[in-house]
């Protein structure tokens, strides 16, 4: 599987963020996004995700195979650790939720209701959703927020198997977590005036 | 999308609100109307129809802000759009949902509620089977307002104004089926008609709602 974006132009409320972006990326690679805040990651990313339509360009594979992974974990605090991500394993018509529990060392908080998980454990939770997705490409906007030293690296590790399994990662991060593959600065890509419709 | 609903249904009972909120309404409105009109049986037993459809209507229209928004608050409405499940199936499932907690209590609850209102038998039966084919309009209409406003802040006064307006064939056929029940009446033409209401909501509500649900994840 290979990610192709071409002569991509993402926005926000009706106006470009990024214009005229081209990347690829082969399978069992990573891709890197850098950029202050603003320069639209979590907009390439949402896009990317299927979740809002590009302005212009295109991409493929299709929203079918890309899980994403926002700010908001999107976890149930009424549900346990085992019930959110059986849930969500379900949905994407897996069964097993075992992987996704040892790759964030959750068996322990496995019938611990999400409410009265840390933020950190929560993060943890909604991270190893991504293994119950089955989807092959993962977009994560800033997955290591509020993770310590020792869960940063569990996120590394299942990156890694998810990379050695020909899986693509997306993500949008100031760590370096040593992933193979390739960094894109946002910078040179973020839109001009002109791309916004303005007259020259 | 059964899983979706059952998660909602499991989450209405653990958070509580959702399950019994509409059921306390209709209930605690049931027994303040004869302390406002008067212990005047025959007024009670003629406006008591039309008083409980408006009551089931106003406890349905409590929840209805909580069907997305919960969902948009914490990231789920994010994941749901790009799980393999349609927007339409989502928009159905939060629909059902939304009628299992609600509409389906209401129903069951109306016929009882009815003795307290001098509601004349057999209208207990008849104003149970009218909540019975008319409060699925309402849990999809109210899905629909819910999905047009899920993007705005105090969006839950706005849905009451949206979906208030399109309630109202479904009262207007509710009603009448309890009212003609409790009269002797044939109820089965307005029957007819709302059960017409909900089978039209349920074929084109949901992709109105996933077209407003596309919107406002953008």
């Amino acid at each position: 599987m290979t990610l192709r974006a071409r002569d991509l132009t993402v926005g926000r409320g009706g106006l470009p963020v990024l214009a005229r972006l081209s990347f690829t990326v082969e399978a069992g690679r990573a891709l890197i996004l850098r950029g202050a805040n603003g320069t639209g990651k979590t907009t390439l990313l949402r896009t990317l995700a299927g979740l809002q339509a590009p302005m212009a360009g295109e991409i493929a594979p299709g929203r079918d195979a890309v899980a994403y992974a926002g700010h908001a974990d999107g976890m149930k605090a009424q549900l346990t650790v085992a019930e959110n991500l059986a849930f969500w394993a379900g949905l994407h018509g897996l069964r097993g939720i075992d992987a996704a529990l040892d790759a964030f060392a959750l068996r322990p908080l496995e019938d611990r209701l999400a409410q009265h998980l840390s933020a950190g454990q929560r993060r943890r939770l909604g991270l190893a959703r991504m293994l119950v997705t089955g989807r092959p490409v993962w977009c994560l906007d800033e997955p290591t927020v509020s993770l310590d030293a020792a869960n940063t690296a569990r996120f590394a590790a299942m990156v890694e198997g998810h990379l050695a399994e020909g899986g693509i990662a997306i993500l949008a991060t100031h760590i370096d977590l040593g992933l193979a593959g390739d960094t894109l600065d946002m910078g040179p890509w973020r839109a001009t005036a002109l791309d916004a419709g303005a007259p020259a | 999308m059964i899983r979706l609903v059952a998660r909602d249904l499991a989450l209405a009972v653990r958070a509580g609100g959702g399950f019994g909120l509409g059921l306390a309404f209709f209930l605690v409105v049931t027994v303040l109307v004869p302390f406002g009109v008067g212990p005047d049986t025959a007024r009670l037993g003629a406006i008591a129809p039309g008083l409980l459809w408006i009551a089931a209507l106003l406890a349905c229209l409590l929840s209805l802000d909580r069907i997305f928004a919960l969902d948009r608050e914490d990231g789920a409405l994010d994941l749901l759009a790009t799980a393999p499940l349609p927007m339409e199936g989502i928009a159905l499932a939060k629909a059902a949902a939304h009628w299992l907690t609600t509409g389906l209590p209401l129903s069951l609850a109306a016929a009882p509620l009815g003795v307290l209102l001098n509601l004349a038998w057999p209208g207990h039966l008849w104003l149970a089977a009218s909540l019975l084919a008319g409060t699925p309009a309402l849990s999809l209409i109210g899905t629909f307002g819910a999905a047009l406003t899920v993007g705005l802040r105090r969006g839950g006064l706005l849905i009451s104004l949206l979906v208030l307006p399109l309630y109202i064939p479904t009262l207007v056929f509710g009603a009448d089926v309890a009212r003609r029940g409790a009269e002797g009446l044939d109820p089965t033409t307005p029957l007819a008609l709302l059960a017409a209401v909900t089978l039209g909501c349920l074929a084109g509500l949901p992709f109105a709602a996933a077209a407003a649900l596309r919107v406002s994840l953008r």
